[in-house]
């Protein structure tokens, strides 16, 4: 027995736990900023934003794909596309963690990217999806955002990427980071080609993607209440030994310090999107 | 592994990258270069002493020199805040970059550092912003660009000054998309498990050649370069004046698509093009 432990305090008898009042599974949701109960198809009507406090839940990336195309219509691209454990990192935990993911999320990789219309525009969409280790990049997020960018000038249509993610994939280390620098030539060549491209930052959006494309939109869109910025909250407080003040890196913040064109919320989000790409449309010929 | 045997293992190799006696951005600046006139500011907000930028003469070459400096001692670390730029650091290197362009000088950047600095300043100034612009510009920069890796290649915080025409690594330098220690604390819990993140992240200059991301390593002397500064100093300045005269007399739009090129084919992927069982094919447009 260690001398700390006759000091630190036993409880004689097992203490249970209050009783939480049980949600039944799939019908209901809490809504973790303000508590409130929700009712779930309501919760999806709203978009899954909470109607009481407004607070934007994750999105996953169909649900987020749906929610922008017109007519649920998006022909997916590069679905094909399969990551590799190609370091290999460390007896095999990132195929592992690869098998989880997609067991999880039913998707195939970090990102779906495709073709579909937004208010009757042609677009091509590449939507993150945060359960998906975190929403990092690695060689496949990468290839499929660096094809959409050659799609889009091939095509002569915007591109628009909905990011949340937490940066770089360390399992593909060396690889991932350099995947900064692939999508940002290919958004460098994207970009003399006239095309419009549209940054949305939804939670979180930080690191490698953010100090890569993503903070580099010709019109960078938050939603409210994200997570916005280069380092995570945690790292930062670690370096800096003091407590962030409250809604650091938030959407709001990055707004207010000219990061971000425009905070919209998701129930505005399309429509917005709309009227930008139709006045790009209306640009001078030739 | 092949490294292991013939020389350091990762981990020792992250020991020596870090080495307090390891020349710096100042001691290439200071025995390479002619004439060198520090450049301040990024004419936006501040000047960044942790990234240092200037003009100079290497071989009868007018070239620009970027480089991120740690200190020599507590002191001076303190003041070039160990090397971690602010975005300014970032703005004033692609001020020069855009300097070189329009005087047709040479880029030589030097890498060392631990990453951009996480702080409150940082981030209401957009550190994301000033790296991602960084990266993005130098695909559009019309002067030929070097890059050599001489201590620590720390994430994003490198990359920002790190796109060129020849990517140069000293032998027991690294690179990587996180330190080993904040690799082992987010997989392990456990900071102390570092060593095991070292070479799981393959974050040596002979796996980056491996993988095409660097072009050439260059040799240091036994132990590491702080055991012989200026046969270090002779060997870089050697790789970079043979590769510098290369580049040089590339066209410039062809070295520019070279430059492209090479980044563009980073990745490793399956792409199954086989559809699955009683799946549609995937219509994937061909590339480009």
């Amino acid at each position: 027995m260690h001398i700390s432990d006759w000091f630190s305090r036993k409880p004689k008898y097992a203490v249970l736990k209050p009783e939480k009042k049980e949600i039944p599974e799939g019908l209901w949701t809490r809504c973790p900023k303000c508590l409130e109960i929700l009712y779930n198809k309501e919760l999806e009507r709203n978009l899954k934003v909470c109607s009481r406090c407004g607070y934007h839940f994750k999105l996953g990336a169909w649900e987020r794909i749906y929610q922008i195309v017109d007519n649920h219509e998006f022909s997916e691209l590069d679905e094909n596309l399969e990551s590799v454990d190609a370091l290999p990192f460390n007896d095999g935990i990132y195929l592992d963690k690869l098998k989880e993911s997609k067991e999880k999320t039913g998707l195939n990789e970090a990102i779906v990217t495709g073709k579909g219309k937004v208010e009757s525009f042609d677009v091509f969409l590449g939507v993150f999806d945060f359960g998906f280790i975190g929403g990092s990049m690695a060689s496949v997020v990468g290839e499929k955002v660096t094809r959409l960018f050659e799609y889009g000038a091939r095509d002569r249509l915007p591109v628009i990427i909905v990011t949340a993610t937490g940066g770089a994939r360390m399992y593909e280390g060396m690889l991932s980071l350099m995947q900064m620098a692939k999508t940002n030539a290919a958004l460098s060549r994207y970009r003399r080609s006239g095309g419009l491209f549209i940054s949305v930052l939804s939670d979180p959006s930080t690191a490698g993607v953010m100090a890569s494309f993503a903070s580099q939109g010709d019109v960078i869109i938050a939603e409210p209440g994200a997570l916005i910025g280069f380092a995570g909250p945690r790292v930062i407080e670690q370096t800096i030994k003091q407590k962030l003040p409250e809604g650091f890196q938030s959407s709001e913040f990055v707004f207010q310090h000219g990061m971000v064109d425009i905070v919209v919320e998701r129930s505005k989000l399309k429509s917005t999107i709309g009227r930008i790409i139709r006045i790009w449309n209306k640009r001078l010929k030739g | 592994m092949e490294q292991e045997i013939k020389g350091l293992t990762p981990w020792e190799k992250v020991q020596v990258s870090r080495h307090p006696q390891r020349p710096l951005t100042i001691d290439y600046i200071e025995n390479l270069f002619e004439d060198f006139v520090e450049l301040h500011g990024d004419r936006l907000y501040g000047d960044d002493p942790a990234l240092i930028g200037g003009i100079g003469i290497f071989k009868g070459q007018g070239v620009v020199i970027i480089g991120h400096n740690k200190g020599k001692n507590v002191k001076e670390n303190v003041s070039r805040n160990f090397g971690m730029p602010h975005p300014e650091g970032y703005r004033k290197a692609l001020r020069l970059m855009r300097l070189a362009e329009r005087w047709h000088l040479p880029v030589i950047s030097f890498i060392d550092t631990p990453g951009a600095y996480p702080g409150i300043g940082a981030e209401e100034r957009g550190q994301a912003e000033a790296i991602g612009r960084n990266i993005l510009e130098a695909f559009e920069i019309r002067s030929p660009i070097i890059v050599v890796v001489i201590g620590e290649g720390g994430s994003g915080g490198a990359l920002g000054i790190g796109v060129g025409d020849r990517i140069l690594m000293l032998e027991n330098a690294i690179y990587s998309v996180i330190s080993p220690e904040g690799c082992a604390a987010i997989i392990w819990k456990d900071s102390k498990q570092a060593e095991r993140a070292a070479s799981a992240l393959k974050l040596t200059a002979q796996d980056l050649l491996r993988f095409n991301i660097i072009d050439e390593i260059i040799p240091e002397p036994p132990g590491g370069a702080h055991n012989d500064i200026n046969a270090t100093i002779k060997a870089v300045e050697e790789s970079i004046a043979r590769n510098l005269e290369i580049i040089c007399n590339k066209d410039i739009d062809s070295l520019l698509e070279e430059r492209y090129q090479k980044v563009r084919k980073i990745g490793i992927f399956e792409e199954n093009l086989v559809p699955k069982a009683g799946v549609e094919p995937a219509r994937s447009p061909s590339s480009t």
